[in-house]
């Protein structure tokens, strides 16, 4: 029946927003921008725009005049796989990363001026992937050095989200030290969060690169990209795989995660559900009018 | 639908194949039996790039992509059908009343004394100059505005211009198109000098090109390469042009330019050879099919008969023209005939020096400027602002803008303009002082350079402590204060071209010129960066944990002290003892 699938077509549907934040400054915390810009990297070829994306880079290392190779951020050593890439679009840049403009773009409160690329677009029917990686510590993540934002905080702001309808499911994801305290003040529903270290633990970082001179990835979001790296478009692994990412031997800090806030069951969630975009397209011979009321097309 | 948008599509490619005498550089609709559809404005697309060898072995890459349409932003039909104009620049300019706007993003400075002039020079960071159009009542707000609209669209902070950086010149900074309005109420110029340039904002200029970077020139520019250079600055100028000579009516020009400076020992490995595929790792294979016009200018001046280099494929056009004073030969690659890229459908060129290296001297560059803070400490200093004149025998002012940050408090009384050791007085000064947290110091002077001389400008200053909010993240890096612009008409070897219509390379187009024995300069000097007394901000913490610990040991200790007795208690007796006088109490009898 036309009408069904047209009902099919409107329905079940979610658009991805996206929010990547690395918070780190100076040039010795390379790995932090490499960090974001991997994931950032994996979910543009799952599918999801730079318009739907807020990417927040406290500082400029593809640049930076210490930078060997310009124009290029390397994830691996050796420099086999240059994550920055030749289309990237960087929201906020520098200065700009504040706890304040964090916390502004997920509430939505900005400044009526503001362009549409700095601001977080979401409904309730978005899932929304927030990834932080930055120097953290019990309950709090350090900006730029000189402010931070306490797990107490990032609570409420998920909160304010929730009650203004502004995520239909979140997943958190944390790669600092001791970053599980950042999600043990979660009350919303429907979050769902993952960090790389528990509290009292650090996470390290993966490997150094001699040519460049500093550590180039931390290692819970190494192995984070190797497996994103084998996800693709139509790709049905869920969270319970990800949630197997990087086990005590490999990352020597003991990944964590919460589920209990989260309505579903974590096995019937798609990875593809927050880092893709996957569009249901359906191709369909019959012309559907929209305009008038849907009963004169049963009529017909 | 289909048949209608092939339709409209061949109306435009009879237009453009009309009669080539035609001026390229502007679309005349006076030619009525090419005019298909009249409801549609005219556009024209032009690309170039220009090579030019510099006498210190590097080499200096200048692309310009010039759209011309001829249309009404500011008319009360809204513009909406777009084609080679990028849809996001035109809605910019019709929200916001824009006359003008020039906006560049550079890393790298500029070095005038061993590269001579650029083409468009352009000062470290970015730099926004807008005129409005005088219907804009609230021009302070539209700023604001269009600085964010601008951030969002470029990729860059430009949300950080606000009214403690931006001015209004009085004086430099006319317009660059046409118009009569030149009142600089409606004039707004910032600069941020710490803002990086990098591939996003490389990104988002691509995409404003019709063809975007998938053909004709653009193809060429690769982040990679582009950044890894001594000097690069991409910027994007739009303003109204003259359609003909006549002037009877105007069209928006958008300019988009980019130049670079490769430097020969970190990306040309020593050797004196330049290749394209050396230079972007790309080689070309096409123009843009959208474009009326694409070109390639190799400066060949210093090398009239391959005796200094070697350049090939070889190509028989030949160009002349006169740019910065100067009359200079290029060799011309049309992209847009088939037969440039020869048999292999690619083109690379390739400049070959020969080992001579008795090489003429580059042509001295008549004006120079530099720029340092003298002084010792943290609460005062100099700034001291250097002018060349290089000419041997004739003299010509120039304009100095300055601006400076409200927290380096200038003494105007301070301020001293000398040339070869005497008191030069400026025959214009406009001065508007700062007021804190609100506008900077705008220093606007019109010197007379006296010939082969230097001038020099000082002004003292005194630093001001900020607020330990207004501190950056990493205060101890330094503040930048802008670089200083210097604007001039110079006078010139050569007869310079005042025919503005007429085809001329881009190039040479860009800064019109009104008369023939002179031609316009403008020089930034170097951004300064000045340390500001800097609180620890570890401080508050220290401080805490010492006067919790003075108080804490000296109170507790004179608590004691004052309220502590001392009472002698007898040591407890031994078990014997204990259990002789338990028995005395049951005798009544006092104990031990």
């Amino acid at each position: 029946m036309p009408r069904d699938k047209a009902g099919q077509f409107f329905g079940s549907g979610h658009t991805n927003n996206w929010a990547v934040t690395c918070t780190s400054q100076f040039w010795f915390n390379y790995r932090h921008v490499a960090n974001t810009l991997s994931v950032y990297r994996s979910v543009k070829r799952l599918g999801i725009p730079d318009s739907h994306i807020v990417l927040m880079l406290a500082d400029d290392m593809a640049c930076n005049h210490r930078n060997p190779k310009p124009a290029t951020v390397f994830s691996h050593k050796n420099m086999e796989l240059n994550v920055y890439g030749d289309d990237v679009e960087v929201d906020y840049r520098g200065y700009e990363v504040t706890v304040e403009n964090f916390l502004r773009v997920l509430t939505g409160r900005l400044p009526p001026s503001t362009p549409r690329s700095k601001r977080l677009l979401s409904d309730d029917r978005s899932n929304i992937l927030i990834y932080l990686t930055g120097h953290g510590g019990n309950g709090f993540l350090k900006f730029q050095d000189s402010e931070e934002i306490s797990n107490v905080e990032l609570a409420d702001a998920f909160e304010q989200m929730w009650q203004k309808r502004r995520y239909n499911e979140l997943l958190f994801i944390i790669d600092t030290c001791q970053g599980a305290s950042m999600y043990e003040r979660f009350y919303s529903p429907n979050l769902m969060a993952l960090a790389s270290s528990q509290v009292g633990e650090d996470s390290l970082s993966h490997q150094p690169d001699l040519a460049i001179g500093v550590h180039l990835m931390d290692r819970y979001t190494f192995y984070l990209l190797e497996f994103l790296e084998d996800i693709h478009p139509a790709s049905t692994t869920n969270m319970n795989d990800l949630f197997k990412v990087c086990p005590k031997s490999q990352c020597v800090s003991t990944p964590g995660h919460r589920t209990d806030l989260f309505l579903r069951d974590p096995g019937s969630v798609l990875i593809t559900d927050f880092f893709g975009s996957v569009r249901k397209v359906e191709i369909t011979m019959e012309t559907i009018n929209l305009t008038s009321p849907v009963e004169q097309v049963e009529d017909k | 639908l289909g048949t209608f948008e092939d339709r409209r599509w061949e109306a435009t490619e009879v237009e453009e194949a009309a009669p080539g005498d035609a001026p390229s550089d502007s679309q005349t609709s006076s030619a009525p039996e090419t005019v298909v559809t009249p409801s549609q404005p005219e556009d024209d697309f032009q690309e170039e790039l220009v090579i030019r060898p510099l006498h210190s072995g590097d080499i200096y890459a200048s692309f310009q992509f010039r759209t011309v349409w001829d249309t009404d932003f500011m008319g009360g039909k809204k513009v909406s059908h777009y084609r080679l104009f990028p849809k996001s620049l035109g809605q910019v300019i019709s929200k916001f009343s824009v006359r003008e706007l020039h906006i560049s993003f550079t890393q790298g400075y500029w070095r005038t004394m061993q590269w001579g002039q650029p083409f468009l020079p352009s000062p470290p960071g970015a730099e926004l100059w807008v005129w409005f159009q005088d219907t804009v009542t609230d021009v302070d707000g539209t700023w604001k505005e269009l600085t964010n609209v601008l951030s969002g669209i470029f990729c860059a902070s430009l949300n950080f211009i606000d009214s403690t950086n931006t001015v209004q010149p009085s004086a430099s900074f006319k317009p660059l198109g046409i118009g009569n309005v030149t009142d600089h109420r409606f004039l707004r110029y910032a600069t941020l000098p710490r803002e990086i340039v990098c591939t996003e904002n490389l990104t988002p200029w691509k995409k404003l090109l019709p063809c975007g970077s998938k053909a004709g020139l653009a193809v060429l520019m690769k982040s990679e390469k582009l950044f890894h250079s001594s000097f690069h600055s991409q910027a994007v100028h739009i303003r109204p042009v003259c359609q003909d000579w006549q002037c009877k009516s105007t069209s928006w020009e958008l300019r988009q330019t980019l130049n670079v400076v490769f430097d020969l020992h970190s990306s040309g490995q020593g050797k004196r050879e330049w290749s394209l595929f050396k230079m972007f790792s790309r080689t070309l294979t096409e123009a843009c099919p959208l474009a009326s016009s694409s070109k390639i200018y190799i400066d060949v001046t210093d090398n009239p008969q391959g005796e200094q280099f070697e350049l090939s494929p070889a190509t028989p056009l030949l160009s002349q023209a006169v740019v910065l004073g100067d009359r200079r030969t290029y060799s011309v690659y049309d992209l847009t005939q088939q037969a440039t890229f020869g048999s292999m459908r690619s083109l690379n060129m390739l400049l070959r020096w020969k080992s001579s290296d008795g090489e003429c001297d580059m042509m001295r560059p008549l004006l120079h400027g530099e720029r340092y803070v003298a002084g010792y400490g943290l609460q005062t200093g100099e700034i001291h602002t250097l002018m060349y004149n290089h000419h041997p025998y004739r003299a010509f002012p120039v304009l100095l803008l300055d601006t400076v940050p409200w927290y380096l408090r200038l003494y105007i009384h301070t301020l001293t303009v000398t040339s070869k050791g005497k008191d030069n007085k400026p025959s214009y000064i406009h001065y508007q002082p700062s007021k804190d947290r609100v506008r900077p110091h705008l220093l606007e002077m019109l010197v007379q350079l006296p010939p082969n001389s230097v001038t020099e400008v000082t002004v003292q200053f005194e630093r001001a402590l900020l607020k330990w909010t207004e501190y950056t993240p990493d205060p101890n890096h330094g503040f930048y204060v802008g670089s200083s612009v210097v604007s001039a008409l110079v006078p010139s070897v050569v007869a310079m071209d005042t025919n503005s219509t007429q085809e001329r390379p881009l190039f040479s187009s860009f800064f019109p010129s009104k008369e023939e024995s002179s031609y316009f300069v403008r020089i930034y000097t170097e951004p300064l960066l000045v340390n500001l007394p800097t609180p620890d901000f570890s401080m508050p913490y220290n401080v805490i944990c010492l006067t919790c610990t003075v108080v804490a040991v000296g109170y507790g200790s004179l608590y004691n002290l004052l309220t502590r007795t001392f009472q002698v208690e007898e040591p407890s007796p031994g078990l014997a003892k204990r259990l002789a006088n338990i028995i005395r109490k049951m005798r009544g009898v006092p104990p031990l």
